[in-house]
């Protein structure tokens, strides 16, 4: 496991894409056909179930340091990872075991049925026989995310520039139906499992935020505007009855949204659409927060897909009936594509992207100003003689957000985040005033910068209450923006109200906890308090 | 018998009328070490071992007015006998043995029990009280033997030069570079940045031989430095001089390192745990060997290991007091922030 133990380390330590993907290029051509084969399923989220629960790999590992279960979970909430807390905590190895990974796996698949003793046996024996790191990666082989920055595009990326082939191609190889057992890597590589020209997609067009007056743009009537949409941008390919979903990040997440194939099957035409994948209930969109809990999962529960339905908005069709139609003018495209949605089943899960009607540059900008109340983030102005370009171009494709509403509050508690976020306060409650004291309003973990963070955690660390657990209360006394994209009343909520995708807009030194909002100014951003 | 007592100044003996490494100025200061959190500036009058000296009027001032022990060497201060016991952290590192009518206290400073080849090797001592430092108090910190660490650093130092890259190692000038600099002595043509290079002659001043190494001129020559070994103090990650060295892989030293999320915050190529500071066991089998039947907590997890001490039989209290901290706000790593 040694080759894959330095694999691990050289991609853990960097955070540039391209070092990540030269480190598993230098492990594809070293590795064992076997162990590439492994590293695929294992960064595809293929891995097989887990085979040994982790409590019981807690419990073993107190049994064997004989320290009290406390202070293993106070070292917890230091490291932030299971895995490697109790790599860390166990004795040194006593002599040294050498395997292959797939030797490794195939060991941990043939455990899953064993006794509980026998587990027990068989992963202390492998304890004492590795050293830290192998230790670490042993425990994440049994179960959970080796959380070291590689997806499935960055290990695709790799792939390709070890192999010359090309990356979609690869992409949908990687993801479709093939068995560990019953193939080799160069058959994978190549695909023999597939027919890429069906799955093959275009690359998105994608669009500037805007830059300059409406007017400057030209007439009104020239003009396409639409809703902009904060979910997943998807390009949906359906060649010779089978069905891909891609998304914008050139990975194949067809699998995810079965409610969007089952669509497609109902359609008879072949054809390329371009859209939104959004979280979708009772007709109206939900926030990416709610798509967010859809994501990434490797089976979708029933619940979640009654909690959670996923539609797809559609922006534009790009290829019809096998011909590709991305040269001709939008209007065009979005002319055959009315026809195309009209002959599908009308549906709730299919929406074509609505077209905003107006007469006048001026009215746009209201228009923008209410797009916050149905979840949308603005508006995309498209040109409509445009064709469906490759990639970004400047002058024909405008994206036009809508401001975020803000509020000035202060951090009260502070946590450790996780992955390469664990050694620092990443994540903050923050609260604003009311009446003599103070009332918590949102959480956030995104918008500052790593230097910033640290400063932020080094003031938790002195002015801290707490001396055990994972959450610090601090001293109110850090001022910061607050971003979000709109509020509600609620009863839920301490404070009365509910944020929506809060997040950390900049950190104000300049203002003290005597300058934050109250929460009667909060609650005079409700716009829409039904 | 209460021959100490934990003040806003710093640790007091009572009967001794000094203070033991005080934050706030007061006329009479025994040092255990030279690190900022523990050696301040503003005290009438200083005294700390004898390797130490040098380092104290280097970083305080020449004019201070220092005196200066030996290991071993007893000093009598208004009946208490003062004396130093090697603790192993930095060269010039002691313990402060304290004794009044036959009760002892001894206060660590910092320290590391396993020996770095470099300074004096930590010296346990049996004592009434023991007052211990605690920076890497959790049991998830065990450090590799000196002799493994060092295969780590050099494999890494190998691989770099095989790569055409030059390495460069991020550690404290007082301490952890010279500690660098003995892990990897005999490697490679070593280059000191002019902080450590100018601490490095301080040191050899006081009669103490260090590996080899050649000042970092700020006109250095990149085919020079290139594929060799360069040592600057952690102030320096992102600066315009590591961006001078020819194709830079940067590493970080410190115990910090030992964790994967500490080792990936910093834009950094590697993280060594290389830690002048007493691991888990480390702390625990030097708080066992004083047989001290209180023990007091500074600096670090002194909450959780405190909590431990007495969970398994060791009367311990947790003491604040303001080190572990100054040293650290100068330099963008740190060895002891992020431990709550």
């Amino acid at each position: 496991m040694k080759h894959f133990s330095d694999l691990i380390s050289a991609i853990e330590i960097t955070n540039k894409t391209n070092s990540k993907i030269d480190a598993l290029v230098d492990y594809l051509k070293i590795a064992p056909e076997k162990d590439k084969l492994w590293l695929i399923t294992l960064f595809t989220g293929k891995r097989p179930p887990r085979p040994v629960k982790t409590t019981l790999m807690r419990q073993w590992c107190l049994e064997i340091t004989g320290l009290p279960e406390w202070l293993f979970l106070e070292s917890y909430s230091n490291v932030g990872d299971l895995g490697e807390t109790i790599a860390l905590m166990l004795p040194d190895p006593v002599y040294h075991i050498d395997k292959s990974l797939s030797d490794w796996m195939t060991e941990l698949i043939a455990l899953k049925p064993k006794s509980d003793a026998d587990k027990k046996q068989y992963v202390l024996q492998a304890w004492s026989g590795l050293h830290m790191q192998e230790r670490l990666i042993f425990n994440k082989l049994i179960g959970g995310s080796f959380r070291i920055g590689v997806s499935k595009k960055t290990l695709v990326n790799a792939l390709a520039k070890y192999s010359g082939i090309d990356a979609n191609r690869l992409m949908h190889s990687i993801i479709g139906n093939w068995d560990i057992n019953n193939i080799s890597f160069e058959d994978l590589l190549n695909g023999e499992h597939i027919n890429y020209d069906n799955s093959k997609p275009y690359p998105f067009c994608l669009a500037y935020a805007l830059e300059k007056e409406l007017p400057k743009l030209g007439q009104p009537e020239e003009w396409q505007v639409e809703y902009k949409w904060d979910g997943i941008r998807g390009q949906i390919v359906k060649r010779n009855g089978e069905i891909f979903i891609w998304s914008r990040g050139e990975e194949l997440v067809t699998s995810q949204f079965p409610e969007l194939v089952a669509i497609m099957e109902s359609f008879k035409e072949d054809f390329v659409i371009d859209g939104e994948i959004l979280a979708l209930k009772d007709n109206a969109v939900l926030l990416f927060n709610d798509l967010q809990k859809r994501l990434n999962r490797k089976n979708v529960s029933k619940k979640m897909l009654e909690d959670i339905p996923v539609g797809f908005y559609v922006y534009d069709l790009l290829e019809w009936n096998g011909k590709d139609i991305r040269t001709k003018p939008l209007s065009y495209r979005r002319q055959l594509l009315e026809q195309l949605l009209d002959r599908g089943k009308a549906h709730d899960t299919l929406v074509i992207s609505e077209i905003i009607e107006f007469q006048d540059w001026n009215d746009l900008d209201g228009i923008r100003n209410k797009a916050r109340e149905f979840n949308s983030e603005g508006l995309m102005l498209k040109q409509k003689n445009s064709p469906y370009h490759t990639g970004r171009k400047k002058g024909d494709w405008w994206k036009w957000k809508v401001d975020p509403l803000t509020i000035d509050a202060v951090m009260i508690y502070a946590q450790k985040g996780s992955g390469r976020r664990s050694s620092k306060y990443t994540d903050y409650t923050f609260a604003v005033k009311k009446d003599d004291g103070l009332v918590t309003v949102a959480k956030a973990y995104s918008g500052l910068t790593d230097k910033e963070i640290t400063e932020i955690s080094r003031f938790v660390n002195k002015n801290a209450i707490e001396k055990f657990g994972p959450v610090r209360t601090v001293k109110p006394e850090l001022v910061f923006e607050i971003a979000f994209e709109g509020i509600a009343l609620s009863n839920r909520h301490k404070s009365g109200v509910a944020l929506r995708f809060p997040r950390i807009l900049r950190w104000r030194r300049d203002k003290s906890v005597d300058d934050i909002d109250t929460i009667e100014q909060v609650k005079l951003l409700i716009t829409n308090p039904n | 018998m209460k021959l100490i007592k934990f003040t806003q100044k710093g640790i007091y003996c009572i009967p001794g009328k000094f203070y033991l490494d005080p934050w706030l100025p007061v006329d009479y200061a025994i040092i255990s070490h030279g690190h900022a959190d523990h050696a301040r500036r503003g005290m009438k009058h200083y005294l700390c071992q004898t390797d130490s000296k040098a380092i104290l009027k280097h970083r305080l001032g020449a004019d201070i007015q220092v005196e200066s022990l030996n290991y071993n060497e007893p000093k009598l201060i208004n009946g208490v006998q003062v004396s130093f016991f090697p603790a192993g952290h930095v060269i010039g590192s002691a313990q402060i043995r304290l004794e009044y009518k036959g009760f002892v206290v001894v206060f660590t400073g910092d320290y590391k029990v396993k020996n770095d080849y470099l300074t004096v090797p930590f010296e346990p001592i049996k004592c009434h009280e023991f007052i211990t430092e605690s920076t890497f108090g959790l049991p998830i910190y065990n450090w590799l033997s000196e002799a493994q660490l060092q295969q780590q650093m050099h494999d890494w130092v190998q691989k770099n030069q095989a790569h055409n890259r030059t390495s460069v190692f991020l550690g404290y000038s007082l301490g952890k570079a010279q500690r660098i600099m003995k892990l990897m002595e005999g490697v490679d043509k070593m280059y000191v940045h002019s902080a450590i290079h100018n601490l490095n002659i301080a040191i050899q001043g006081s009669g103490i031989s260090l590996p080899e190494t050649e000042l970092l001129s700020y006109d250095f020559k990149k085919e020079d430095v290139q594929n060799k070994i360069v040592i600057l103090p952690p102030g320096l990650l992102g600066s315009k001089l590591i961006k001078k060295i020819p194709n830079a892989a940067t590493a970080i030293c410190s115990g910090w390192m030992q964790i994967r999320g500490n080792r990936r915050w910093q834009a950094v190529d590697a993280g060594f745990a290389v830690s002048d500071h007493a691991d888990w066991n480390g702390l625990l089998s030097a708080v066992k060997a004083t047989e001290a039947e209180k023990v007091y907590v500074t600096h670090g997890s002194q909450a959780t290991f405190s909590k431990y001490l007495n969970e398994i039989g060791i009367p311990s209290a947790e003491v604040k007091t303001e080190y572990g901290t100054e040293e650290e706000e100068k330099d963008v790593v740190s060895e002891k922030i992020i431990s709550p």
